[in-house]
């Protein structure tokens, strides 16, 4: 890939949302740069991820950590697993600066979890901060913007 | 609720329910013991409201919840803190709903518009004339809103007793705000500030597994093997990188051995608080932050701010419902909703003179470990959960909690042991006992 059309850039948010539905984490894993980051703040319009407390700020050694922990045979509140599902609107393209060779993107989701007999769902905001490198997109951060960031909620284990 | 089926629950069933070794897990489960929590428990003893520092301002709110009670901390026009109950006394609705704001020199019931100073005195009510000769004057409704019974103003922590009448503040907590005062001198200038809102993590178990959990430190190294154990294995896997990432600092010390959990060494005091982490503890192995103890000696002197920072006390229980962390900055917030629903509020304090890197820590704890998209959290709520569930089964009704147990227990007194024992447990449990009885008709008789 030289630069990226908008439709290949629409077409990573929908294969990364595809991933994580279908479990594939290690994947998931791959698209991102070592230095990313994946925040979902706790207050609505958060600005700072580090002097107040956010739901997630993760570094690529907690998403690892986060991911191989799924796979644990002592993960006792993923026993059962939980499944999630991703509804993703169309995403808005708002930056392509193909000179930098990066992109954001914003899309607007419906998250839902399962386990047991539980489901519940979460309406999302996510950006994704792409980078093109060595002909390939790759995740260079991701920020979750949940509509109700500021509710009380029970576990949410998987990723929205 | 099989074996305490009479309508209302006495003494003597209260007191039957804690057995020193054993509690009947009617205490867990049974709504009716639900309720008498709310009714005597929390309103006999001192709970957690807020910081002042979420009220900084004349005329700042917020509102919160003693037990199942609605209230308002408000900062009051002479600079003092207030708690009034956040009710109008005209028809019950509540006078503040939003989480925080700032209402200026009054509060205006949003229904009828009577309204109050921020102590909660009647300011007006509309159309008053309509009132005349009704003896309105002679309620207790025309006074206004309903200050709680007391408030005491710790070092910037506000709690709150129900009742008007009851326990001392001192006489409650004792030597146990040793632990408050410890959060609190780890700023240079002796101040903290809440930073920002707290996480809101919503439990369906009983609100005292929560605060049972905070001192049982026996099960990290199982509960969270699949978090902090995993961690020191990636960790490994890529040749112990140094330094450390946070992850390592911060979860990995969960997985530390028995050993290591029976020299931390656990405190009790009277009146069921008490904590983990009397000689070292997993907060102690932090890396220093540049700039830190610099201040801390300006401020203090060298050797009253090695004291300070030497205590690295794990985490002491404010009973009945807040943990605080010292060395973190941290409080945690045991709101119980019913008997098997719990809200946890988990707020975290800036050290006011402090380098930025101490808050950025203490932010990154909070969501690693209290979040409810935390991987340690989830294994805990796990384990609740199930304990919920499990507890209904008939085919044991008693939860044992007799771990390094030596029989007739003294709680009066301070005690330091094995930091494995469940003494503390123990040790709520007895001022459980005692505050939801100690107004209760017959509470004479059962102590002779």
């Amino acid at each position: 890939m030289s630069a990226p059309s908008k439709d290949q850039l629409i077409d990573f948010i929908y294969e990364e949302a595809r991933m994580l539905d279908e479990g594939r984490f290690s994947e998931w894993l791959d698209l991102w740069l070592p230095d990313g980051h994946y925040w979902m703040p706790l207050d609505y319009k958060q600005t700072d991820p580090h002097l107040v407390t956010s739901l997630l700020y993760e570094d690529m050694f907690m998403l690892k950590l986060r991911v191989e922990r799924l796979n644990g045979a002592r993960t006792f509140s993923q026993k059962p697993k939980s499944r999630c599902h991703h509804v993703i609107q169309r995403p808005f393209v708002d930056e392509m600066d193909e000179a930098e060779g990066t992109f954001v993107t914003n899309t607007s989701m419906h998250y839902v979890e399962t386990r047991l007999d539980e489901q519940f769902m979460l309406a999302l905001t996510a950006t994704h901060s792409l980078k093109l490198v060595d002909g390939a997109l790759r995740l260079a951060n991701k920020r979750v913007d949940l509509l109700n960031s500021d509710a009380a909620f029970g576990n949410i284990q998987l990723l929205p | 609720m099989a074996p305490y089926q009479s309508p209302k629950l006495t003494v003597q069933d209260i007191a039957g329910m804690v057995q020193g070794h054993q509690v009947h897990r009617d205490v867990y489960t049974s709504e009716k013991v639900y309720r008498l929590e709310m009714r005597n428990l929390f309103t006999n003893t001192w709970v957690f409201v807020g910081h002042e520092s979420q009220t900084p301002k004349k005329g700042d709110y917020y509102t919160t919840q003693i037990g199942d009670q609605p209230v308002i901390q408000v900062r009051h026009s002479d600079g003092e803190v207030k708690v009034l109950n956040n009710r109008c006394p005209h028809k019950g609705t509540k006078i503040a709903i939003d989480r925080e704001g700032n209402t200026g020199k009054f509060f205006r019931c949003p229904y009828h518009a009577w309204s109050f100073k921020t102590d909660g005195c009647l300011l007006a009510i509309p159309l008053k004339k309509g009132y005349e000769d009704t003896g309105l004057h002679q309620t207790e409704n025309v006074k206004g809103i309903k200050p709680v019974g007391a408030v005491y103003n710790h070092r910037g922590f506000i709690f709150a007793r129900l009742a008007e009448e009851g326990i001392g503040f001192e006489e409650f907590f004792g030597d146990s705000l040793s632990s408050i005062d410890n959060m609190v001198d780890r700023s240079p200038e002796g101040r903290l500030e809440v930073a920002g809102p707290p996480l809101r993590y919503m439990h369906k178990c009983n609100w005292k597994m929560l605060v049972e959990n905070q001192t049982d430190t026996c099960h990290p190294m199982v509960a969270h093997e699949s978090s902090a154990g995993t961690a020191v294995k990636i960790w490994d896997e890529l040749g112990n990188p140094e330094p450390r990432p946070p992850a390592m600092q911060i979860i990995a010390p969960f997985m530390s051995p028995y050993e290591f959990f029976e020299d931390m060494g656990i405190r009790t005091w009277p009146n069921g608080h008490g904590h983990t982490g009397v000689n070292m503890s997993i907060h102690s192995d932090y890396s220093a932050i540049p700039g830190y103890f610099e201040a801390m000696t300006q401020a203090y002197g060298e050797d009253r701010a090695k004291e300070i920072l030497d205590e690295n006390r794990h985490n002491t229980i404010y009973f009945p419902s807040i943990m605080v962390k010292g060395p973190i900055q941290q409080l945690r917030n045991f709101i119980p909703l019913g008997p098997n629903k719990t809200l946890v509020e988990s707020y975290i304090y800036r050290l006011v003179g402090a380098p930025d890197e101490l808050l950025s820590r203490t932010a990154m704890y909070n969501r690693m470990i209290n979040a409810p998209t935390s991987i340690v959290g989830h294994d805990d709520l796990e384990m609740y959960e199930r304990a919920q569930e499990g507890l209904m089964s008939n085919g044991l009704e008693w939860v044992n909690l007799q771990r390094l147990f030596e029989g007739n227990e003294d709680f009066s007194s301070e005690a330091v042991e094995n930091g494995t024992t469940e003494r503390q447990m123990r040790n709520q449990f007895d001022a459980w006992s005692r505050f939801m009885t100690s107004t209760m008709e017959g509470h004479a008789e059962a102590a002779e």
